[in-house]
């Protein structure tokens, strides 16, 4: 570094003003968890006698605890964490199968493949919605987690295998080459060779396809409609407006709805952002 | 098993055969069927009966219909290119500001802080902000009563005047976080001594970011225009919990349409019309944004 850009920087007002302002814009974004936080702690009474904005007078865990139980929340969980973990692993797996084909196999039509691939993942699900409540009620599989997880493992791989097919496209031909020459089988190429040295774009898929089917609402909302089928999204969505939704209950449902997703964002946070760039200049 | 084929492109088609099975019965035939029922009167139950254009001509005087479309375009502006701007000035700030003048560390902090509300599933965020907007007990009101100007509360999601706004408020705060890490991301291919350059010859920081950030961020602004307006397109989840397209028709967009035209009206036909505009409309910004994508390619 010679000059350096920071250099312009010298007036300290500037610096401050900006940083200041940068701040406040900070505070405004996470405004709203704060106010669920504090709130879904609080006491009816004590919301009742100081409004949503002051701090709770003590710490109570009953709004969450007494919703927690009133909607079952530990059966949504398990419901959501089945289908978000079957149809990441799933996805993920149909993801490789076609991008092998596509990007390193270039099979003829590829582009138009990838076109059908890259349409289904665009198209809105309301245009296949209708038919697919239809025949899996035909199939007696309407309101049941497989059809849900099903029909995601092939939305989620649609992009998948976008994504996948163009990073395939660049994979080293000389080791495909050698590793023939060895005497290895397609399979074998795939799974001992291709899979491992792209692992960082399927770790990358598979966080994407966990949280997106995760934070999903329209299809499952569709087609998981008895109370043990539904997932948190599904659940705490529908309850909005519902009699017992007071204040503090409100808010401590939100809170349970918010705390799995903080989670799931510490754990992937990386391999998030990380991928976020790689779609983006894919 | 010894194999000794030369290298070339048969036998792969193999492994396409699960993936290319499964989505022609779980999209394909259905947008199909959606589209075939979309000329016809359908009730869900029975034989659909064949009216040819009639679904569509509905549709065209449908003063819904229209509405949601113009719901939309002000979404557009909410989710696309709203975040857009912000994010654009926001990331280059963070980039060569802040991670300058006060390191990685803090521009990072920045960075998560601001793709927080992105992490959330869109019907949590729902519940989040109908809670906070409730006219009754909600946060805003009381804050705004407790700032002394409480003739500035108003029924946020329930007043026609103000619910839409409202919305689109909420949606600039769901998005501004992806373009942020998209655009950060982007300037790190940015030659710092272009930069430097720059400044040597006593470009301002205005100057900088419209003529080399901005610049180079283009394949990036494409993305992420083209997404949060498809995006945009397909809302549903955010509406559905935060007002179902009330009150009346002052929020209704068009998933919300096809969904009560399914499932509330039993207008199976009526709603397979709306959701096949959808899609034919999806799908050409989708083959524009290819092309122009291929043709940025070709020039870069």
């Amino acid at each position: 570094m010679t000059a350096g850009a920071g250099h312009h920087y010298r007036r300290g007002w500037v610096r401050h003003a900006v940083l200041v302002g940068l701040v406040i814009a900070l505070l405004l974004t996470i405004s709203p968890f704060l106010v669920v936080a504090i709130n879904a702690v609080k006491t009816p009474a004590d919301y009742a006698a100081h409004g949503p904005i002051a701090l709770p007078q003590s710490l109570s865990l009953t709004g969450i605890v007494e919703f927690w139980q009133r909607v079952d929340f530990t059966r949504k969980l398990l419901n959501s964490l089945v289908v978000s973990g079957t149809v990441a692993v799933l996805g993920v797996a149909l993801s490789v199968l076609n991008a092998y084909a596509l990007g390193i196999g270039k099979v003829r039509g590829r582009i138009w493949f990838l076109f059908v691939f890259l349409a289904a993942n665009l198209l809105p699900q309301e245009a296949v919605v209708y038919p697919l409540y239809y025949l899996s009620k035909s199939l007696h599989l309407y309101n049941s987690l497989t059809a849900v997880i099903i029909i995601f493992t092939v939305i989620q791989s649609a992009f998948g295998t976008y994504l996948l097919s163009s990073v395939y496209d660049h994979f080293p031909r000389e080791i495909l080459e050698a590793a023939e020459i060895d005497g290895a089988g397609r399979w074998r190429i795939l799974v001992r060779i291709v899979v491992p040295l792209s692992w960082q774009t399927v770790s990358v898929l598979f966080a994407f396809f966990f949280i997106w089917t995760w934070n999903e609402f329209f299809l499952p909302l569709v087609f998981l409609i008895s109370n043990e089928n539904q997932t948190v999204p599904v659940a705490l969505g529908v309850l909005q407006g519902q009699r017992f939704m007071d204040a503090t209950t409100t808010s401590a449902s939100a809170l349970i709805g918010i705390l799995p997703a903080v989670v799931f964002f510490l754990i992937f946070q990386r391999t998030l952002i990380r991928g976020v760039t790689a779609g983006a200049v894919k | 098993m010894a194999r000794t084929r030369s290298p070339g492109s048969s036998g792969y088609l193999v492994f396409l055969i699960p993936g290319l099975v499964l989505s022609v019965a779980i999209v394909v035939v259905p947008l199909l069927m959606t589209i075939g029922t979309s000329f016809t009167r359908w009730q869900g139950v029975g034989t659909p009966v064949w009216i040819g254009l009639d679904n569509y001509v509905r549709l065209a005087h449908d003063p819904s219909f229209w509405a949601s479309f113009q719901h939309i375009a002000l979404l557009i502006i909410a989710m696309a290119i709203v975040p857009t701007l912000i994010g654009l000035v926001l990331a280059a700030v963070l980039f060569d500001f802040v991670a300058v003048a006060f390191g990685n560390r803090i521009a990072g902090v920045f960075r998560s802080g601001f793709y927080l509300p992105q992490i959330l599933p869109v019907a949590i965020s729902g519940v989040v902000w109908g809670w906070i907007l409730h006219p009754s007990y909600g946060a805003l009101n009381s804050l705004l009563a407790g700032a002394g100007v409480p003739s500035l509360a108003h029924n946020w999601l329930g007043d026609p005047r103000y619910a839409l706004y409202s919305v689109m408020a909420i949606m600039i705060w769901m998005q501004i976080g992806y373009p942020i890490v998209v655009f950060m991301a982007g300037l790190q291919r940015i030659d710092p001594e272009l930069y430097e350059a720059a400044a040597i010859d006593g470009a301002t920081w205005r100057q900088r970011f419209t003529a080399i950030s901005v610049h180079l961020l283009k394949p990036e602004i494409y993305v992420v225009l083209v997404t949060t307006t498809i995006a945009a397109l397909k809302i549903f989840g955010q509406i559905f919990v935060l007002t179902r397209g009330g009150p009346g028709t002052a929020t209704l967009v068009p998933s919300y349409f096809a969904y009560k035209s399914f499932f509330e009206k039993a207008e199976v036909g009526y709603g397979s019309a709306m959701s096949t505009v959808l899609t034919l409309i999806i799908l050409m910004l989708t083959l524009v944004f290819l092309r122009l994508q291929a043709r940025g390619e070709r020039l870069r």
